[in-house]
């Protein structure tokens, strides 16, 4: 048996395991690799590019070999119709022996975190009105529940999070038999639509993690880095031998430092990694005070832990290296000044010098995208002269197709005319109190740190909704899209927990649509909070970037033809 | 892409486990295998079936056929109930192995309860209290659900049943109103995968009229439908239901995306053309318009460069051999293009920049800023000069930039122009701060000096003798500035 995955990493180990797998493959087009096997499981998310690739393998497998391949399928998280559709049209669909699915809806990254990794949820939901993804989000929200007990309180803000509810309760009351007897674990399901917020994503995150992902691209807690910072130094190489493959890390709160750093402002990095380096060395220097056979047998004990330790120090001392050499690039500040004029509400409502100059030098299109949108959200859409003038600028620097793109912003709300002549954004930042001018960036005490200033709304409204609860804010929810609402969910008497003095709430926050490392930063910020009360568990349907959000709205276009 | 699969194809190639043998004594195994053998052996037959419309299911094999049945009864034993919780559980296994160093603070604890970090102490409190005693009750579903095919459905089971994707038969949903309550049930669920095969049922069952009449007032459908034909690329099918809708400007946006389709510039440029007349939104006519023009004047100047190329009479097309053709490049592109190969050209070619200038009604700064690149690229410093230079109405002449003069000097610096001529713009520049730094950076001495002069500060102009050249025109400027008793130095 031989099994073929599409991109998106899940850990098939055990599957492996159990069913005595032979090779694994990554899916590409082409024929596919000589394997002495009878069966071969496509392993796919139902997406039609993958579909292609599949169609390609199939059809050039060689009819006359023998014993002759069985090909099956196995969608993740669900069987399409569309995708065997699409198969059938490409006359394949009859050589899939089985096609099934394998029901996968949240993965876990961290122990905090959730995610259903499905990219295209956003724009499924606010381009498509296509709510599959919603449906697989409310059935990943009943496994949970069955697993860890039904959740009691269920608030909610936008369209999607009403939907969500929805069928949860549907789901709950199609299945009576379902109530189980498990001790909640979560007190609180907090379910938020990201066009509630659509500013966040657009900002440039400023936390360690945060900045990775920005900069670099972090896939399923997985970096590729540029490998010249990691050559292993040694002297008389004199560079020659410099790798050139990227270097890959895992990314996640198994190591020790990493879980330090990760949520913590970039500017608060290099004091921690200089504290460690001193702690490090001195353990090292321990070896010349181990006199006796027992101490030295203990210091050697504890080498493989030290020696851990300094190959993370030097890798994330690497890396803080390499961001150091971007955030302190003209560029980026410029382009940081210019966003915080936007969140802070500086003239949002003309033509900005930088992102005219930014279009001028053909900078990335998708930067300029980021810029424009984030001053439309900041002035509740622009003035209609303004827009226009972005538009045109943008058309004939990038070419007149993106015009497709800019529709597909439009659509989604985040670049738009402003109408009714109403900013209401200024209200919105200040009530809730979105730009604080005294940011603590080394000693938080503010959720702003992650962006140097701004605090993402979002987390805010989570912030807000523990304490003092959202009657306080009426008037600004009402002024964001979606209604608010909250359920409550039966649970038999016993079940009803006592909450002990001084014990912590437990709060799921499920960000449908995406959700920034910043944010999921700013939780943990929270839940670590000395009074706080609250901690913070996140689920999201894709852990997002402002790039990677923009890049999933953009039309597909054609590659050039050169 | 393919650098991320290569990367990973060396982790997947290094598994190796014992190949898989149907000869195995597992029961599911081998049954597994007669309903395999069964099922090869009537492929053929079920293949023919599929123009057969009324007898085809959702998953597009026709119901109550023997591989029909073959294929449930494989189902029913490979991904059973059962099988189906298992795949729960082995779902929530693989989870705690995901992070390859194993630890408290990992995926496991959120899913196993054996969390011993302080800072989750609560959860991981809670965990250990409860336990995980059993996986996913809720979505067991009673076994009754699972017995053999029958026929009468109610919309809502056939739903139901489909969402957990089930093999199941629409075609005896005959009237137009048990289809429409059928749709109406998918939607209620919301699996937009149901949802969608149901939508392709009634697409083939019933008339376009009809169908698009009932989905006018059906708003969740509907956009499962656009979505649907979208992606499978039947777009008449779909610039029909829009014009029905009349959803006009969707309907041209619809359209024009096709000419991404198209790979022939010709016909590219013909069917943009068609596109004009389409109802968009005012601005964006004009935009269309534009690109239609823009592509009829890269068809005209790709014909006439190429050849001049091909005959190599041209010095500037021998020296500078273009990298790529002009076709399908943004607007902007084409303007640096012409400013590069056909700066002088009269305005009535079409290929002169300054046709280009009045045609798409460039603004000044962007035309400016492209041919300032595009002369300084080819050190034509000459063209530099007479683009910034305005004659007023007595024939003073002055130097003018709509860009301001500090990226004037960006630019030319990067196409490495001389100190010379540098430096006369960076005299230029206005503010006094930038024009230090740049003159500085640039060692443009004479400005610098100048500047320091203009400034009366003596400790700088001091400062910066070291920094030319010992015995040279500028040192020697220095120590005369610096002699003159007439300057009043502020320090």
């Amino acid at each position: 048996m031989a099994a073929h995955l599409s991109s998106g990493r899940v850990n098939l180990t055990a599957l492996r395991e159990e069913h005595e797998v032979e090779k694994m493959f990554t899916l590409k087009p082409g024929r596919l690799p000589p394997a002495d096997v009878k069966n071969i499981i496509f392993f796919v998310r139902p997406k039609l590019e993958l579909m292609d690739i599949i169609t390609d393998n199939v059809l050039r497998e060689d009819r006359g070999r023998s014993p002759q391949r069985d090909f099956h399928i196995l969608f993740v998280p669900r069987r399409s119709l569309l995708c065997e559709q699409w198969l059938k049209e490409q006359g394949v669909l009859g050589s899939f022996i089985h096609r099934e699915q394998y029901s996968l809806d949240l993965i876990p990254f961290d122990g905090d975190l959730l995610s259903m990794e499905s990219e295209s949820a956003f724009k499924e939901c606010y381009l498509e009105s296509d709510q599959t993804s919603l449906y697989h989000a409310a059935k990943g929200l009943m496994t949970l529940q069955a697993l860890y007990g039904t959740i009691p309180q269920i608030f909610g803000k936008g369209d999607c999070a009403r939907h969500v509810a929805n069928m949860m309760i549907r789901m709950k009351r199609e299945f009576p038999g379902s109530q189980n007897s498990i001790f909640p674990v979560f007190d609180t399901l907090l379910l938020l639509d990201r066009n509630v917020d659509l500013l966040t994503p657009l900002a440039t995150q400023l936390t360690y993690e945060g900045l990775i992902d920005e900069i670099y691209g972090i896939q399923n807690t997985y970096v590729k880095l540029p490998p010249e910072k990691f050559a292993p130094k040694k002297q008389g190489e004199g560079g020659k031998d410099l790798p050139t493959e990227p270097k890959k890390l895992q990314l996640n709160s198994a190591e020790e430092l990493y879980a330090e750093i990760r949520d913590k402002n970039f500017n608060a990095v290099g004091s921690v990694l200089s504290k460690k380096a001193k702690i490090i060395s001195a353990a090292f220097e321990e070896r010349h005070h181990a006199k006796t056979v027992g101490e030295i047998k203990q210091f050697v004990s504890q080498l493989p832990h030290m020696q851990a330790a300094r190959s993370s120090l030097a890798n994330h001392t690497s890396i803080a290296e390499l961001i150091k050499d971007i955030t302190t690039s003209e560029d980026f500040f410029d382009n940081l000044t210019v966003e915080q004029e936007f969140m802070s509400g500086i003239d949002t409502d003309k033509v900005n010098n930088y992102i005219e100059d930014c279009i001028a030098q053909k900078h990335p299109l998708i930067k300029i995208l980021r810029l424009v949108c984030l001053q439309s959200v900041c002035n509740s859409g622009l003035k209609q002269k303004v827009l226009d003038h972005y538009k045109r600028e943008i058309l004939q620097t990038y070419g007149y197709e993106h015009i497709l793109t800019l529709n597909n912003l439009e659509k989604a709300g985040l670049l738009k005319p402003q109408t009714g002549g109403r900013n209401n954004y200024p209200t919105i930042r200040k009530t809730l109190r979105l730009w604080m001018d005294d940011v603590n960036e080394q000693n938080p005490n503010d959720i702003s740190y992650v962006y140097s200033g701004y605090a993402p709304l979002s987390v805010r409204l989570a912030q807000l909704l523990a304490r003092p609860g959202w009657r306080s804010i009426e008037e600004v929810l009402k002024m964001l899209p979606g209604p608010h609402f909250e359920e409550r969910q039966q649970l038999p008497t016993g079940l009803q927990k006592k909450r002990q003095h001084g014990e912590n709430r437990v709060t799921l926050v499920f960000f449908l649509g995406g959700v920034t490392y910043a944010e999921i930063a700013a939780l943990r910020f929270l839940s670590q909070m000395e009074d706080g009360g609250t901690e913070y568990i996140i689920a999201t349907t894709k852990l997002i970037n402002g790039t990677t959000w923009i890049k999933s709205l953009m039309e597909k276009l054609e590659p050039a033809p050169f | 892409m393919s650098r991320v699969r290569a990367d990973e194809e060396e982790y997947w190639h290094s598994s190796k486990f014992r190949a898989f043998t149907f000869d195995d004594e597992d029961d599911e195994l081998s049954q597994l295998k007669e309903s395999k053998r069964a099922v090869n052996s009537l492929r053929d037959i079920v293949d023919d079936d599929d123009d057969d419309l009324e007898r085809v299911s959702w998953s597009g094999e026709p119901v109550g056929s023997i591989s029909w049945s073959i294929k449930e009864t494989a189902s029913g034993s490979t991904s059973s109930l059962d099988g189906r919780d298992s795949s729960l559980q082995k779902g929530s296994s693989s989870y705690a192995a995901l992070p390859k160093q194993a630890s408290s603070y990992s995926l496991s604890s959120l899913f196993k309860g054996r969390n011993k970090l302080p800072s989750f102490q609560s959860l991981s409190d809670a965990l250990t209290d409860t336990g995980v005693k059993s996986y996913a009750p809720e979505l067991r579903r009673p076994k009754a659900e699972y017995k053999d095919y029958s026929s009468d459905w109610s919309p809502k089971d056939t739903v139901r049943r489909m969402q957990r994707g089930k093999v199941c038969s629409l075609e005896r949903f005959r009237s137009l109103q048990d289809k429409l309550v059928l749709l109406d049930e998918a939607v209620a669920g919301h699996d937009g995968n149901v949802i969608t095969a149901v939508l392709i049922f009634l697409k083939r069952t019933l008339r376009r009229e009809i169908l698009f009449r009932e989905l006018e007032v059906r708003q969740v459908a509907l956009c499962h439908l656009i979505h649907f034909l979208r992606e499978m690329g039947e777009q008449k099918f779909l610039l029909d239901l829009l014009r029905f809708l009349d959803r006009t400007e969707e309907v041209a946006l619809s359209q024009y995306r096709e000419h991404l389709n198209i790979q022939d510039v010709e016909k590219r440029r013909e069917f943009l053309k068609g596109c004009i007349g389409l109802p968009f939104s005012a601005e964006d006519t004009s935009h269309i318009q534009d690109h239609y023009t823009l592509l009829e004047r890269q068809i005209i100047i790709e014909a006439n460069d190429r050849h001049l190329e091909t005959a190599g009479q041209s010095e500037l097309f021998r020296k500078y051999p273009r990298k790529a053709s002009i076709l399908n490049m943004p607007l902007v592109t084409t303007l640096f293009y012409s400013c590069f190969y056909h700066y002088t050209e009269a305005e009535g070619m079409f290929s002169s920049p300054t046709n280009l200038k009045k045609t798409f009604k460039i603004p000044d700064k962007q035309y400016v800023l492209t041919a300032l690149a595009a002369r300084a690229k080819l050190r034509a410093w000459g063209d530099v000069d007479a683009l910034l230079t305005t004659k007023n109405w007595l024939g003073y002449t002055k130097k003018k930039a709509p860009i301001g003069f500090h990226r004037v000097v960006e630019i030319l610096q990067r196409n490495n122009a001389p100190v010379q001529v540098l430096q006369e713009y960076v005299r230029l520049v206005e503010d006094v701060e930038t024009r230090l730094n740049l003159a500085t950076k640039y060692k443009c001495h004479d400005v610098v000096i100048e500047t320091y002069r203009d400034l009366k500060d003596r400790i700088q102009l001091t400062a910066y003798k070291c920094k030319v050249e010992r015995g040279s025109a500028e040192e020697e400027k220095i120590h005369s500035i610096l002699s003159n008793v007439q300057i009043r130095w502020k320090n």
